[in-house]
């Protein structure tokens, strides 16, 4: 199988090529530069690079969120159109899951995380199991201080990825003190091979009806749904 | 020259309709297809950026995919693709730019990029003759009141154009001092048929010889004989209201098309724009140039509202001009139609 992996739901903007179960490109910035100008081009120079035209790819994969909601629909309206046109199956993978893919030799708990501002962060936490990162406890966006209450019961140690870490390291630190473990520099980048090696694992989904996966509503859909509770 | 049987796929995404369309040699619409999220936003009395870009990505490959299947084309049939690359709302324009990027890469087809008003302008072309130049275009929708010079295919000069708010914005401000449903427009036109211009309202002509326009002024007197009229108890009605409102924006709109028609000589008057829509619009209009030499072309109302043949029609202009895009394309709010 060849598979094209786009990841643009964060600053990072990352695009892999898997051919066969092996990993035969990858490009992966982390500025902050328009994904919409440079995806395209990126998807574009990979493909020549590693000799693979858009017509011989069997399935588009891509990092359908959380994020950024303009950076996770720039991904997926490319991946979703790309799939479509070349009548090949999408596959999306969790951004956050991605991401915690950095921390899979971890010998503890793994908590990928972006900003979702004002103290929110878009979370999860993910272990290892059998050799494979697998969920522990649900995605969801939550204020950074619940999220620690929630999981602070876990007797094991933390290791927290993210290039938003710096905005809370030091909270995480007060709160969890040496059971906090954070990635280096290396570790916070998603690695779009990895979201490509997630994506061939998995089953392919009808590009029509593919959505993005944002958890969190609208700020005009939440206001007006609380007005219609009153 | 332009090749036999120009093939082009349309997409737009600006504001709340998710488009796509295929438009054969530049004038022959062979599917228009349309998908409106005006039910989703009505809730929130006006389009939200964030849930109508939700929209877009839901939408856009099944609304292509059903306007091929209408037209009956293959990819290998498409010689160019036309998207709308501004203005517009960013996030919503960003779906369209980046699925017709990935469409164009997926299928080697060549992109070529359209400016919204250009669109709306061509959207005659689908109907009638644009080709007696110099023309002059009337655009006027919700976001622009325009007055264009076209000297030939795809070249624009606006010699007139809104101080302030734009005819259609006029006309949803006024719709919701009405307490009138969103979108106002249409009930205006709706009520100004039943009542009578009676009450006086200003016109803003400005300097004698300008083509501008300013719909603030009217839009406060408005506000300000309802409020008035309450206060003294008297009882107003809202179709007269209606009816002097829009013979105010009406009565501005063609007399100033017909002063630069006549100043520059034009030999083709063209109106554009989701308020073409408009009947009393479209009426005046006609009768004001009858006697004249002056071709007046208006679209039927379908192809006044926002759509991908117009993008079409106006990316086949761009395409025999031998422009095109690349994959840096990039959705731009605030695009000048002169500059484009
Ligand atoms: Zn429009």
């Amino acid at each position: 199988m060849k598979a094209l992996a786009i990841d643009t739901s964060n600053l990072v903007m990352g695009v892999s090529v898997i051919s066969d179960n092996k990993i035969v490109g990858e490009l992966t910035t982390n500025m902050k530069k328009n994904h919409s100008v440079r995806l395209m081009p990126a998807i574009a120079n990979l493909l020549e690079e590693v000799d693979i035209q858009p017509g011989d790819l069997d399935r588009i994969i891509v990092a359908k969120g959380p994020g950024s909601f303009t950076g996770v629909r720039i991904g997926v309206s490319v991946a979703k159109t790309m799939a479509w046109s070349l009548n090949i199956p999408i596959t999306g993978v969790s951004s956050l899951e991605v991401l915690a893919q950095n921390g899979k030799y971890f010998d503890g708990a793994v908590c990928p995380l972006f900003d979702g501002r004002r103290g929110q962060i878009y979370t999860g936490l993910y272990g290892n199991i059998d050799n494979r990162i697998q969920l522990l406890q649900e995605e969801r966006i939550i204020q950074l201080i619940d999220w620690i209450d929630t999981i602070k019961d876990t007797s094991r140690k933390v290791l927290f990825l993210g290039n938003d870490l710096p905005l809370h390291r030091e909270k995480i630190e007060e709160l969890l003190g040496d059971r906090a473990v954070f990635g280096q520099a290396a570790d916070h980048n998603p690695r779009a091979s990895e979201l490509a090696a997630l994506g061939v694992a998995r089953d392919g989904e009808d590009p029509h009806t593919f959505t993005p996966s944002y958890l969190r509503l609208a700020e005009a859909e939440a206001k007006w749904l609380a007005n219609q509770k009153k | 020259m332009q090749e036999k049987n120009e093939i082009i796929l349309g997409i737009e995404t600006s504001c709340d309709e998710t488009a796509a369309a295929i438009v054969k040699n530049g004038t022959e619409l062979l599917s228009n297809v349309v998908a409106s999220q005006i039910e989703s936003h009505k809730r929130f009395g006006g389009v939200v950026p964030e849930i109508a870009s939700r929209h877009h990505v839901e939408q856009i490959t099944i609304v292509i995919e059903e306007a091929m299947k209408e037209a009956g084309v293959e990819f290998a049939d498409l010689s160019a693709i036309a998207v709308t690359e501004g203005p517009g709302l960013v996030g919503a324009l960003l779906i369209g730019v980046n699925s017709a990027k990935a469409l164009a890469l997926a299928h080697s087809i060549p992109l070529v990029s359209v400016h919204h008003i250009a669109g709306h302008i061509y959207a005659n072309r689908l109907q009638e003759p644009m080709e007696e130049f110099p023309l002059l275009a009337l655009v006027v929708s919700g976001g622009h009141t325009e007055l264009i010079l076209m000297e030939e295919h795809g070249s624009y000069e606006i010699i007139g154009e809104t101080r302030d708010d734009a005819a259609g914005e006029a006309y949803d401000k006024v719709a919701r001092t009405l307490k009138l449903p969103y979108p106002g427009g249409p009930h205006i036109d709706k009520m100004a048929a039943e009542g009578s211009p009676v009450i006086d309202l200003p016109r803003a002509w400005l300097e004698a010889d300008s083509f501008d326009f300013s719909f603030s002024g009217l839009k406060s007197a408005v506000i300000n004989t309802l409020h008035n009229a309450k206060q003294r108890g008297i009882e107003i009605n809202p179709n007269d209201l209606a009816a002097s409102f829009q013979e105010s924006v009406i009565e501005v709109l063609v007399e100033k098309t017909y002063r630069a028609a006549r100043e520059y000589g034009v030999k083709q008057v063209v109106v554009a724009g989701g308020v073409a829509a408009n009947r009393g619009l479209r009426g005046r209009l006609t009768d004001r140039f009858a006697n004249t030499e002056i071709r007046v072309s208006i679209p039927p109302l379908w192809l006044c509202t926002d759509n991908a043949a117009m993008i079409a029609a106006a990316g086949s202009i761009e395409y025999q001009k031998g422009k095109r895009a690349d994959m840096k394309l990039n959705g731009n709010p605030g695009l000048e139609l002169e500059a484009f």
